[in-house]
């Protein structure tokens, strides 16, 4: 899949501070057109950090962000998702006073009102569940539903990478699979991008064609998928004993 | 009970303009949290560019059809008064986003000094007066009494505040429930960070806000000077506090607390006016506002599950 494809995402020596808290320490990596890339990692090790780091919240300190060909380093927040890039972030942020359907609507903010019935028919197909809760609010859904709908907002976006921060925390093993299948699904039929953050290392190996393992606001190891998964050093630290 | 009557379209018609311009204090809580005490003061300059442009129009421009003219002082006192709550933010508040809470509450303050001290160099301390321009009403009912006989009117003049005010107040309630623009807003009071990553500009949101809760207060500031036909620099501040009053009373964040509690507070300064002293109704009123922080620190509508904006 990577080689020859595109280079959609290049991330290049950045830092990140909270104050004067250093969170990542000169980070490079790379996600292909295409690609389904995943960083693993202990928690606090910076990775939710990266990932709003490329939406520009934090900014970045030192280094480069570039997108598409586009330097979005320094842009703000709501002019580099209109590039396309969308997020189900860290904690889900679901609006909790709106329903279902109008959290879905803001995912489409951007998008021409004209593709809204089909883009929301196509969410729905792929979580049926949240069809039946289109018009509760979202702060009264379970934990899986919101999950969900976070995932579903970012996809009303029409996004070309999306960004997806732990989509497995805290949910039953046959709703995480469903979500994997999903963005498998989205992957191979659409072609869609993914940049995938988890803790549950095994699944998101297994899925993704390539994975970088971050230690302290530092990337330790690349490779891909399948080697991270035979690595001594990946089963030590992030499978035997963790969660499967 | 004509006696009541008559104070309860008087209440009403206070309790609209108040209400009006609590939706600007409730709208700025909702969306960045604090309370923009410069909202009163942005009511007077409503009604002093109202009176301008007023003057301007009938007396140096000859105009007489007063449907018209109101029209017109309408548009152009929201537009000047939206534009004055858009630099207000621009200036006072956002350069502060971020820092410690009490700091745009301090410029908030300034700012309304700033504001009052403004108009009162520049247009003086006295009163202005505009002689009355909508005159005679209805008679609703007549009764007799020991006095005499009581007749209950209804002039012209509140038929047009009570009915803009329900026009309005449904037509807004409408753009914050269903427009994307209103929903922007209320994504941005929920979840301002989220709201950004879905590309909304978050800065341009709030500024909005300001701009909405200015032109509503610049209806509230003609409605002002046309139903007591005198102003001065010195209106925004008890007017101010009153809806800021109201707004508490409603549940402060809520868009309907903000117009029921101006309907109350207009109510209560009313009819505690009517029936007790007149020099104790800002008491009244202000006793409210004790007695709701004290046993209802929400309000009457503000709870968590409620529509806030």
């Amino acid at each position: 899949m990577s080689g020859a494809a595109e280079l959609l995402l290049a991330v290049r020596g950045v830092e990140t501070y909270y104050g004067n808290i250093v969170a990542l320490r000169g980070v490079d990596m790379d996600v292909h057109r295409g690609e389904i890339v995943t960083l693993i990692g202990a928690n606090g090790a910076g990775k939710s950090t990266l990932m709003m780091t490329i939406c520009g919240d934090p900014r970045a300190r030192k280094g480069r962000i570039v997108y598409d060909g586009m330097d979005i380093t320094q842009m703000p927040t709501h002019e580099i998702v209109s590039h396309g890039i969308a997020q189900s972030p860290e904690g889900r942020r679901i609006f909790p006073r709106m329903t279902v359907m109008e959290n879905l609507q803001m995912g489409a903010a951007l998008v021409d009102p004209d593709h809204f019935d089909k883009d929301i028919e196509k969410v729905f197909k792929l979580f049926p569940r949240l069809k039946e809760r289109i018009a509760q609010r979202g702060g009264t859904l379970s934990g899986g539903e919101q999950q969900m709908l976070a995932i579903a907002r970012a996809l009303m976006s029409r996004p070309k990478l999306l960004l997806l921060d732990e989509p497995s925390l805290g949910l039953a093993p046959l709703i995480v699979k469903q979500i994997f299948d999903a963005i498998r699904e989205l992957n191979e039929k659409e072609g869609l991008t993914v940049f995938l953050v988890e803790q549950n290392a095994f699944h998101a190996l297994k899925l993704a064609h390539r994975g970088y393992v971050m230690v302290n606001g530092v990337i330790t190891m690349s490779g891909t998928g399948a080697e991270l998964l035979k690595k001594e050093e990946v089963r030590a630290a992030y499978l035997e004993g963790g969660r499967h | 009970m004509e006696y009541f009557v008559q104070q309860l379209i008087n209440g009403l018609t206070l309790g609209s303009i108040y209400g009006l311009i609590a939706i600007g204090y409730t709208m700025v809580y909702g969306i960045i949290g604090m309370i923009n005490f410069a909202h009163g003061d942005i009511f007077m300059i409503g009604s002093f560019i109202a009176l301008a442009v007023f003057l301007i129009l009938t007396t140096v421009l000859g105009f007489t059809f007063l449907p018209v003219v109101l029209l017109i002082v309408l548009i152009i006192s929201m537009f000047f008064t939206a534009a004055w709550g858009w630099t207000v933010e621009r200036l006072a508040y956002r350069p502060l986003r971020g820092s410690f809470r009490l700091a745009p509450l301090i410029t908030a303050i300034g700012m309304s000094i700033v504001l009052q001290n403004f108009v009162q160099i520049t247009q003086g301390a006295r009163v202005k007066p505009l002689p009355p321009q909508i005159q005679g009403g209805v008679t609703l009912m007549e009764g007799s009494t020991e006095a005499g006989t009581i007749v209950v009117q209804m002039s012209y003049m509140q038929m047009i505040i009570i009915l803009s005010t329900i026009v309005l107040m449904v037509g807004f309630t409408m753009l914050i429930s269903r427009t994307p623009l209103g929903r922007a807003q209320r994504a941005c009071e929920q979840d301002r960070k989220m709201a950004a990553l879905l590309g909304i500009n978050v800065d341009r949101t709030i500024s909005l806000t300001f701009v909405m809760g200015a032109a509503l207060a610049s209806v509230a500031g003609l409605m002002f000077l046309l139903l007591y036909g005198v102003i001065d620099f010195y209106i925004g501040f008890l007017a101010g506090v009153k809806a800021f009053t109201a707004a508490v009373l409603g549940g402060i964040g809520s868009l309907p607390g903000a117009m029921l509690g101006g309907l109350l507070i207009g109510l209560i300064e009313v009819f505690w006016s009517g029936y007790f002293s007149v020099e104790y109704k800002d008491v009244a009123a202000f006793s409210i506002l004790a007695i709701v922080l004290i046993f209802l620190p929400s309000g009457l509508l503000g709870q968590p599950e409620v529509e806030k904006v």
